[in-house]
């Protein structure tokens, strides 16, 4: 088998087990209660590691400022005169590509 | 009003999503591309949007190959963007009824954004909007793939239309109600800084993983 074909099935196989652990071992149980009150902050912790992640992540080893901060600027504003989400993902997608477009 | 409120609730996770899917699609064409300069034949690039379905290990895999590094070096990458899903997929595991082989089937619609969306305001998550949000992320992004495996170029460059931003854009507005009470700004705050410490000094997918410790400000809470 070539080395595309191992990475595609390993990757595969590793993320269909990542995302069936929780389902399949616990399906329809409640967490313990001590869990329950972990898993109910991991919207927030994460949503915020993915909103930083995304707007300032590059390759490897390095944090960068970008076209994507001024679209998430606008985004935010968008957001505190509650715009509806659709509306939010269109600012910050047209203000970088202005961005970009101009710089 | 027409379908009962189940099938509601599979819709309004289709709807919520909708926002999203253009820049899914788009970053799906994308992936299909790249894949090929990659070295991946179609077929695989094709099979690992079905299988894997989660775009950063998947760019990952895929110029890590193309780059020459090795096997190992691109599976590690690629299971370390994706180790966030085990967390994930706990938190929404009390939902999932049915057969094993049900679970582990709807199981595979988990990706950040569907299981954003499906949070409610009591901090449980609705199965049934999981599920439609994923069905319409995983049809935008298996068939970008194909488009762009098959058409070798992309229609259009995402990152030239600021798709790229789209996705912070999204979590951010997805995060914004759920920082109503003291604890989840906390969490949010420590896992914002968590990741953004660790950005320069960590393999990607690792500020992530270490982001979602903060949630362990909620242990003795319950």
């Amino acid at each position: 088998m070539s080395a595309v074909w191992i990475v595609v099935l390993a990757v595969g196989a590793a993320t269909v087990a990542l995302k069936a652990v929780g389902p399949v071992l616990l399906g329809g149980r409640e967490l313990p209660q001590p869990l329950t009150g972990v898993v109910g902050l991991l919207a927030p912790a994460l949503l915020a590691a993915l909103v930083v992640t995304q707007v300032a992540g590059a390759d490897e080893y390095e944090v960068v400022a970008d076209e994507r901060l001024l679209g998430l600027a606008a985004a935010a504003v968008a957001l505190l005169l509650r715009a509806p989400l659709l509306l939010v993902i269109v600012v910050a997608a047209a203000t970088t590509a202005a961005a970009r477009a101009l710089g | 009003m027409t379908g009962s409120r189940t099938e509601l609730r599979y819709r309004d996770g289709a709807r919520a999503i909708a926002p999203i899917a253009v820049a899914a699609l788009a970053f799906g064409v994308t992936f299909g591309v790249l894949a090929r300069e990659a070295g991946m034949e179609a077929l695989a690039a094709l099979t690992m949007s079905a299988t894997t379905f989660a775009g950063s290990a998947q760019f990952a895999a895929a110029s890590i190959l193309g780059a020459g590094g090795g096997v190992a070096a691109a599976v590690a990458a690629a299971a370390l963007l994706n180790a966030r899903y085990a967390p994930i997929s706990l938190s929404v595991a009390p939902e999932f009824h049915g057969s094993p082989a049900r679970r582990l089937v709807e199981s595979q619609l988990i990706v950040d954004e569907s299981w954003a969306v499906s949070r409610r305001p009591d901090g449980r998550y609705d199965r049934r909007v999981l599920v439609g949000a994923g069905l319409v992320l995983y049809a935008c992004w298996v068939g970008g793939t194909s488009v762009g495996a098959a058409a070798g170029e992309a229609l259009g460059d995402p990152e030239s239309l600021g798709l790229d931003a789209a996705f912070p854009a999204l979590f951010l507005a997805l995060l914004v109600p759920q920082v109503r009470s003291r604890r989840a700004l906390a969490a949010a705050v420590v896992g914002g800084a968590i990741a953004l410490a660790l950005l320069p000094l960590a393999p990607a997918g690792v500020p992530i993983v270490a982001a979602s410790g903060a949630c362990l400000l909620g242990w003795s809470r319950a």
